[in-house]
């Protein structure tokens, strides 16, 4: 395909964020009448080839050509007829339906144009998802999920001054039920046939399977397959997405099995697998991110701690994966950091003891070998591997005998890394249990036990040499519609 | 059908609460069920109303304006001291105003500045100014102004004409027109306008002008009724003009406002004054009880929300 008839064609581009390489050298074109499907575990790229094409985040090396020519920012993607429905709907959801089209098409203005937005928002609607029932002088904010993303679909399927020539879909089918699905991939084809093109991201692999005419595969930054879709299965994708070099290295630990059970859940929704934890294991989340997992932490957490009034006596402790939203206090110390965790050990008649404190926080400081000359630098001094250590700390240094993680390492360096697994092996063989959530293979391996998520259930419990990537994706993905 | 009902909603409940006072004031006092007597009700509404719609515009992009009783104040002094003589210093001063508006909705954007504080700074600034050009109660009023505000439509009082024009202009911008859409679109979701490749800057500095184009309007009516100005006239229109946003409907966060029910709230709020000296309640306890109503009416708002989310959810 030469670079000319490509909607979309981007040239060795390469975005980073912070040490992590999001994008690595990409090169990837979409043709006229094309329909590529885009696959992928976490933090393979995705999101990110997304914004780059639609215009959102300028890559720092490398370049974007819409049709041919090169541009950046929103305004251009958008002048050349590029659409994109997002993974979280992105309406406004104080606006009716037909507000909203008007927000995203420019084109529409002057005398009467509501009466033009509504019968082409209609029209789109009706094309798409026949009898969907929806009012389209309906606030946004009254509709249901399902409603908004097949309205925010429909807006982005529709023209007003010309066409729309690349959609990109990202994972538009997680709020659709079976049968919207289907329409909606009825319509894609017949988009597709009618000369647009389509680029659709999506879990669900039979979707991509039975809808692209090319399928990419990503992983780690790279596009590491594009073929025709005729020549995947569900199992050699599978496989396409899995690591090129396979690590065997595996730390066998005798698992407590007989260890008392801490946690025991029933499965959610009477469907999927109950969920239970052991004292002194280590427990894994996995699966694609946003299909549960953090949510169960929260649960989990929400359930041993009172509602109304603080505990004293601390079952659980969590270790938040977005350091900045709620992990660190941003203005405070290393040491106070540490020790807002567990104030009570230092404290004497409502007091603070500094000595006490600055005592635990040179312990602290040995044991999870944080690197910082004087505990009381700011805590934003030190790097993100190192911040995370503090909370690590924080966590550990409680009373708590279950620790909840919530992919707590991510952008964090290797060597890090590395130092941190070795404190949670120590401290589960003294009989903490953690439930870590990790949306890295590698961490993954490194549990007891491991629950795969998709789409708010446990599907699949996988346990010792069961616990491999082949597995895990197979798990993640599911083969049909859902 | 039942969607338009609950459409209407919003609107229904202050309109509703101004009818229930209204009746009660005319119950206690029949006289002042006529021309004058609506007249003088709702006379000192039309700023007020001017200056609710300002607020509301700011606070369907998400911020708060903290200055607008001391612009309200500013835009008075310079009507009344240069509208007469030099109308067009006058109109010159004011469009510098509207400017510097513009240029603070794109400075707040622009840094991701709290808006509570860039407005609570710059009232000092309007404050300072507006006692730079009157130092002491004074000015006059334009002939052509004084004679809008007093003019006698027949049947329906100025006052209630006034608010009328208002709600409806207001309600064509900020409601039926493709500008108000993308500025009500700011306060729901700025992410997905600016994704739509819309300049979220120029909007904002665009709705903060238009704010301000209502404040000045609020404080040439102001000084139409008046006849003079003074530094400290509109100190009370800030948190006035707040209250009547909430009470007319509107929300702090969301992009959820209605300028019908803003000029609706603002009138509401005057009459609330007038109804409490009817009641011949004290002035030291005018300010409270003005309170009590404003938390019955958001009371009510409150419960008839839930009920009706409850009746959605079932």
């Amino acid at each position: 395909m030469s670079q000319t008839e490509a909607v979309v064609s981007i040239r060795q581009v390469r975005v980073e964020f912070g040490a992590v390489k999001a994008l690595d050298g990409v090169d990837f074109a979409i043709g006229r009448g094309e329909a590529v499907g885009l696959v992928g575990h976490n933090g393979a790229g995705k999101s990110t080839i997304v914004n780059v094409i639609n215009g959102g985040l300028s890559p720092h090396q490398g370049e974007i050509l819409y049709e041919g020519r090169t541009g950046s920012g929103i305004a251009t993607a958008r002048a050349h007829g590029v659409r994109c429905v997002f993974q979280e709907l992105s309406l406004c959801p104080n606006l009716t339906v037909v507000e909203n089209t008007r927000l995203m098409h420019s084109g529409l203005s002057g005398l009467g144009w509501r009466r033009r937005a509504a019968k082409l928002i209609r029209d789109s609607l009706d094309t798409i998802f026949p009898g969907h029932g929806i009012d389209c002088f309906a606030v946004v904010g009254s509709l249901s999920i399902a409603e908004r993303q097949m309205v925010e679909i429909a807006i982005n399927f529709l023209g007003v001054s010309e066409p729309p020539k690349l959609v990109i879909l990202d994972e538009p089918t997680s709020s659709l039920d079976a049968g919207l699905a289907e329409q909606l991939m009825a319509h894609v084809r017949r988009f597709v046939a009618g000369g647009g093109s389509v680029l659709l991201i999506s879990h669900i692999l039979g979707e991509i399977l039975s809808t692209s005419s090319r399928i990419v595969v990503m992983k780690d930054g790279r596009v590491v397959t594009s073929r025709p879709a005729a020549e995947f299965s569900v199992r050699s994708l599978v496989e396409a997405m899995g690591s090129v070099v396979k690590e065997t290295t595996r730390a066998v630990r005798a698992t407590a099995l007989t260890a008392e059970k801490v946690i025991d859940l029933p499965a959610v929704k009477g469907a999927g697998i109950p969920f239970y934890a052991r004292k002194g294991e280590i427990v894994g989340l996995a699966g694609l991110g946003g299909h549960g997992q953090t949510t169960t932490l929260l649960h989990l957490f929400a359930e041993s701690s009172s509602r109304w009034l603080p505990s004293t006596d601390k079952q659980m402790a969590f270790v938040a994966g977005d350091r900045a939203l709620n992990g660190t206090f941003p203005l405070w110390s290393i040491l106070r950091n540490l020790s807002i965790g567990n104030l009570a050990a230092f404290a004497r008649r409502a007091s603070i003891d500094r000595d006490r404190e600055a005592a635990h926080g040179e312990d602290w400081k040995a044991k999870m070998g944080i690197r910082t000359p004087d505990m009381n630098n700011p805590i934003l001094s030190l790097s993100g591997g190192n911040q995370q250590k503090v909370l690590f700390a924080r966590a550990l240094a409680g009373e708590a005998r279950i620790v909840l993680m919530d992919d707590p390492m991510r952008g964090v360096d290797i060597g890090t890394k590395q130092e941190v697994y070795a404190t949670l092996r120590r401290e589960a063989e003294q009989g903490r249990t953690f439930i870590w959530y990790s949306t890295e293979i590698d961490e993954v391996r490194l549990c007891d036990r491991v629950y795969v998520f998709r789409d708010g259930i446990i599907v699949a419990e996988l346990e010792g040499d069961a616990i491999t990537e082949d597995n895990i994706l197979a798990t993640s993905f599911s083969g049909e519609a859902a | 059908m039942r969607k338009t009902i609950s459409g209407f909603l919003p609107i229904l409940i202050p309109a509703l609460s101004l009818v229930v006072l209204l009746a009660a004031v005319f119950y206690m006092q029949p006289r002042a069920m006529s021309y004058t007597g609506l007249n003088l009700l709702f006379n000192l509404a039309v700023p007020i109303a001017l200056a609710t719609i300002a607020q509301m515009i700011i606070m369907a992009v998400n911020d708060l304006d903290l200055s607008m009783g001391t612009f309200v104040s500013f835009a008075a002094c310079v009507t009344a001291v240069y509208m007469p003589q030099q109308p067009l210093v006058a109109c010159m001063i004011l469009l510098a105003a509207i400017g510097v508006y513009a240029v603070l909705g794109i400075i707040i954007t622009l840094r991701d500045l709290p808006s509570i504080v860039v407005t609570l700074g710059m009232s000092f600034v309007w404050g300072g100014l507006a006692v730079l050009i009157l130092p002491a109660p004074g000015g006059q009023a334009p002939v052509w102004l004084r004679a809008l505000m007093i003019a006698k439509p027949p049947f329906v009082p100025m006052a209630i004409v006034a608010s009328v024009v208002i709600a409806f202009l207001a309600h064509l911008i900020i409601m039926r027109s493709t500008f108000g859409v993308l500025v009500r679109g700011l306060g729901g979701n700025s992410r997905s306008v600016a994704r739509a490749g819309w300049s979220v800057l120029a909007l904002k500095g665009a709705a903060y002008a238009l704010a301000a184009a209502f404040a000045v309007l609020a404080g040439m009516a102001l000084v139409g009724l008046t006849t003079s100005a003074d530094a400290n006239i509109a100190l009370r229109y800030t948190l006035l003009s707040i209250a009547g946003v909430i009470l007319g409907g509107g929300e702090f966060v969301g992009g959820r406002v209605s300028p019908i029910g803003a000029v609706i709230g603002a009138l509401t709020l005057t009459l609330a004054g007038s109804f409490l000296s009817f009641l011949r309640i004290s002035p030291d306890w005018q300010i409270g009880a003005q309170g009590a109503i404003l938390i019955i009416v958001l009371a009510l708002r409150l419960v008839i929300n839930r009920s009706s989310q409850q009746e959605k959810a079932s």
